[in-house]
């Protein structure tokens, strides 16, 4: 058997957490590099598996497979193909940049970054799971950690820390509920069928099941895993979570916790129950563009920098929404695509104004003004975030942004239409925080203020980096995830496009 | 055919030790009889290895009166761990108590009455195994006789545990009445060529309310948050683990294997009870204040998950129960070992008084909320592994009983959380660390070993299970 490279991505932040627990808890510096080496060392690893990965074999590589309980029959199947390789990557990237945003938390830091790698190795355990059960081990692991920090280490504002974690862990949790009553039915409905217990995507995807099963299932998971990417109606806990919740927090919620549930309905409701996909596309279309819209006037209204970038990742969630929904090709590779730069831009941004929360002590947009002048490079990051969420060419969004909307407008048409209008929304009211928060006449409180410096430059070197690259060269991202998608299309194609007149 | 006793070793291991300690104490001088603890530790162990060393060997004693199945072996292993753990992670508490006699005498007792139970073939042998253990725990409720809580719990049981016996005899008695027998096989046999007639349905009505007595079902559930709360914390916690696995161990046998001709008449109800019992168990534990009434309501929607295993009347059912009632163990007597360490330290039993507990005692922190998390059946704790196999057997047909019970676990980790908030969050009132002695760290890290192991892995687990459930339904 090869090197279990996957294995050792998923161990490594536990590995750190175990040596944490050993170290004295005053040694601040010594825990913080521990956490950075052992998200350093999945990072490092999972880019070797991204730019080794083999677009032309496509399928899912670098597998494992150990058999874990045998009268349900789970095996510890682990493996990525084209669709779970961003998202590895997209985790590791951030964790390892929240981290160094991380880097001026000096009360209890060795349970925050306990709890954090915990967190990290939750989330990537959902991307590289290709079994159902050892998916939903690693899904529910995210949600204590997230509670405790958020109560722990969040911030009080507009509402209470306890507040936001709760109204956060009560969403998921339910939406989970959901989630874990159409796995046991699908479950138990392929071992009638077959007879033979196969928790893994493959085994449950060859499954005939019926019709009307399916449509039942897929709202079922659609309830699940919409709650989790804020799919509007439910939504509503991502604006107050994110605005309770430490920045590293912030950034790992916005950047790939939410995106489990895109992955989700594409990897596991869409391949299992195509049929249910297919009956509740238009649905999930009409749901996504609501949220598109809904969410961007929202953003308009706030005056939090928090509450923008929360509702802002909601508006955006809803094109993710609308991509999938399209179920072809294109607009499912756009989707990928796009939670792949949407996580990177919202954890910039996120990290952008955790330092300045930091340094400022306030989020609240009309008390702050002209902080480019004194901290110039938190006002880069501050801009390439916003620049890249209004979809700007030349950085990562603009290209999958684009592609969502291509692949969907042959399907919905006027819906999208509408949603495209909404990007002169989404402009609007993140130039317009640039503007205030960043720009205009030099204020003398704020002379104080020093930019980001050392550790904290990190998140902008590394997130920064990647938004550019993955603009200018966009096939990097697009080779992998298209290999991906054309693989599940076409295991999957002979149902959705039954019936189709466009 | 003669009578293999050798099937009645771990019996008889446990009535000696019973006496032993007893002889033992009375033998000793008062000031050197908290060295009880320890020889009971031990003695319990040896028992359950005996117990273990069984597994696999299977027959009858006494014409059916007697049974001894992997079924039952694998309860008495439940019990005999469960009483293990209880008696290892609390020297401290009965030496601050007292009256250790009493105490190891009585739970030697208890459980030999819980090993009866699992075995139980008959009407006789259930009823004489539940009133050993019933009236072994009046006495062990009680055992704080200066505390008016401790006697006020007792009197209840006393009243509540008679009652329930009451109307489980009534129930017994009709059965016995319409088919002519006490053999629950010999009942299996005759209900299901025999007619239905009022009687044998309202004894069936009858056996199903006096168990669910036991059990803690709703609407029966009244006693046990008052004994919970006013019980020696040991005790609570071997009443909600052990005593609740037994009474399920007669239970399934009773309703599984003595009365399956009759299950349309009683999955339905047994369905309701679950229902009932997950909703009321879940959302009264949301406003409790003290930690020990929250686990008394958290154990009575325990009892609720457990119900769902008795719908389907299958092997998959059976299974699940046995997994379900294994990991509990672990979980409840882990939980009430931090809250009774706790409260030797602080005289406590109040939630809001944890505060802070994470800088005092990491230890006791991190197993409870792991624990607790496992009753909420979060992955990857073992309580998730337990909710899966036992919903999974009612998905088809009573994919309502799914719906709440799922959305209820959801609901139960709010209060779970409320209290893993008060332990991480709250900055302590009296921050001096609580030392944690080697027997209750040795406890609580045997708990949370168990719950990960049977969360990550449950293979092995769930295969034992397999094999248990399976000779469960030897005889036909």
């Amino acid at each position: 058997m090869d090197f279990p490279v996957l294995t050792t991505i998923l161990l490594a932040p536990i590995v750190g957490a175990l040596i944490l627990v050993f170290v004295p808890r005053d040694h601040h510096l010594t825990i913080k590099c521990v956490a950075a080496t052992a998200t350093g060392t999945s990072l490092l690893l999972s880019l070797y598996v991204y730019f080794s990965y083999d677009t032309a074999v496509a399928g899912v590589q670098f597998v494992e497979r150990v058999p874990w309980i045998r009268d349900l029959g789970v095996t510890w199947y682990l493996g990525v193909d084209g669709l779970s390789l961003p998202m590895l990557l997209l985790v590791n990237l951030l964790g390892f940049a929240a981290i160094f945003s991380s880097w001026n938390v000096n009360e209890r830091p060795k349970e925050f970054f306990i709890l954090f790698q915990i967190l990290v190795t939750g989330v990537m355990g959902t991307f590289v799971a290709q079994d159902l059960f050892i998916f939903l081990l690693f899904y529910e692991l995210v949600v204590i950690p997230i509670y405790i920090l958020i109560v722990v280490w969040g911030s009080t504002k507009r509402v209470t820390k306890e507040y936001a974690g709760m109204k956060l862990t009560i969403y998921l949790l339910v939406g989970s509920a959901f989630l874990l009553v159409a796995v046991i039915a699908v479950f138990v409905k392929s071992v009638a069928i077959t007879g033979v217990p196969d928790f893994s995507y493959e085994g449950l995807a060859r499954v005939a099941f019926p019709e009307d099963f399916q449509r039942f299932m897929f709202a079922l998971m659609l309830i699940g895993f919409g709650s989790l990417i804020s799919m509007w109606p439910l939504h509503s806990w991502s604006p107050d979570g994110y605005a309770g919740a430490p920045t590293a927090v912030s950034m790992i919620h916005a950047g790939v916790l939410k995106k489990i549930g895109g992955y989700g309905l594409i990897r596991i409701a869409i391949y299992i129950l195509p049929a249910g996909a297919h009956f509740w596309a238009p649905v999930m279309a009409v749901l996504g563009t609501a949220g598109v819209v809904y969410a961007a006037f929202a953003a308009l209204a706030q005056k939090d920098l928090k509450y923008i970038i929360g509702y802002s990742s909601v508006s955006h969630m809803g094109y993710t929404v609308l991509g999938i929904a399209a179920l072809n090709v294109v607009s499912l590779n756009g989707a990928i695509a796009y939670m792949f730069a949407h996580g990177i831009m919202a954890a910039l941004f996120f990290s952008t104004v955790g330092f300045i929360y930091e340094k400022t002590h306030t989020r609240w947009i009309p008390d702050l003004g002209g902080i480019a002048h004194q901290m110039p490079k938190i006002g880069t990051a501050f801009m390439l975030a916003g620049l890249a969420s209004l979809g700007l060419p030349g950085l990562i969004a603009f290209i999958p942004e684009f592609t969502i909307f291509l692949g969907a407008y042959k399907v919905f048409g006027g819906l999208v239409v509408l949603g495209i209008a909404c990007v002169i929304i989404t402009a609007l009211y993140v130039l317009r925080a640039a503007a205030n928060t960043l720009f205009g006449p030099r204020r003398s409180e704020y002379d104080y203020l020093v930019d980001i410096k050392g550790p904290e430059l990190v998140p902008l070197a590394v997130l920064g980096t990647v938004l550019v690259v993955g603009g200018i060269l966009p096939f990097l991202l697009f080779d992998v995830i298209t290999s991906g998608v054309e693989t599940l299309m076409a295991s999957i194609e002979h149902v959705v496009q039954v019936g189709r007149a466009y | 055919m003669g009578i293999d006793f050798s099937l009645l070793f771990p019996e008889f291991l446990m009535a000696g030790l019973g006496f032993a300690v007893l002889v033992l104490a009375l033998l000793l001088p008062a000031g050197a009889r908290r060295g009880l603890g320890p020889i009971t530790a031990i003695g319990l162990l040896i028992v359950l290895g005996g117990t273990v060393a069984m597994w696999g060997h299977q027959g009858t004693l006494y014409g059916g009166l007697y049974i001894v199945d992997n079924y039952a072996t694998l309860f008495k292993i439940i019990f005999l761990t469960a009483a293990f753990l209880v008696v290892l992670g609390n020297f401290r508490y009965v030496d601050e108590m007292g009256y250790h006699t009493e105490y190891y005498t009585l739970l030697c007792f208890a459980t030999l009455g819980m090993m009866v139970l699992a075995s139980a073939g008959d009407f006789i042998t259930f009823y004489l195994g539940l009133e050993l253990m019933t009236i072994s725990f009046i006495v062990l409720v009680a055992l704080r006789k200066f505390e008016n809580r401790s006697v006020e719990a007792g009197i209840k049981y006393v009243l509540l545990a008679g009652m329930s016996s009451a109307v489980l005899l009534y129930g017994l008695s009709l059965v016995y009445a319409v088919t002519g027998t006490v053999d629950i096989l010999e009942v299996a046999r005759t209900v299901a060529t025999g007619d239905l007639t009022p009687g044998l349905i309202l004894g069936l009505v009858l056996l199903l309310a006096g168990l669910g007595f036991k059990i803690s079902a709703v609407p029966f559930h009244m006693w046990a948050p008052d004994i919970y709360e006013g019980a020696p914390t040991p005790i609570t916690a071997y009443l909600a683990a052990a005593s609740k696995a037994a009474s399920f161990a007669v239970m399934v046998r009773v309703f599984l294997a003595g009365l399956p001709g009759l299950w349309e008449h009683w999955t339905m109800l047994v369905a309701l009870l679950a229902a009932v019992t997950m909703v009321v168990g879940n959302l009264v534990a949301i406003p409790q204040t003290n930690i020990k009434r929250m686990l008394a309501y958290s154990s009575i929607a325990q009892a609720g998950y457990l119900l769902v295993g008795l719908v389907t009347v299958t092997e998959a059912g059976v299974k699940a129960v046995m997994f379900y009632a294994l990991l509990y163990v672990f979980a409840a007597v882990g939980a009430f070992t931090v809250v009774s360490y706790f409260s030797t330290f602080t005289g406590s039993d109040e939630i809001r008084d944890m505060a802070g507990l994470s800088q005092r005692a990491p230890l006791l922190a991190a197993v409870m909320v792991a624990l607790m998390l496992s009753m909420a059946g979060i992955p990857p704790l073992a309580g998730f592994v337990g909710k899966l196999y036992l919903f999974m057997t009612v998905v088809e047909g009573y994919l309502w009983l799914v719906f709440i019970g799922l959305i209820m676990s959801m609901v139960s980790v709010y209060y779970y959380l409320r209290v893993t908030l008060v332990m991480y969050k709250d900055e302590p009132v009296d921050p001096t660390p609580i030392p944690v002695s080697n027997p209750v760290a040795i406890t609580l890290i045997i708990c949370l070993a168990a719950t990960l192991v049977i969360g990550i892995y449950p293979g092995p687990v769930s295969e034992v299970t397999n094999v248990a459930a399976r000779t469960f339904f030897w005889p036909w």
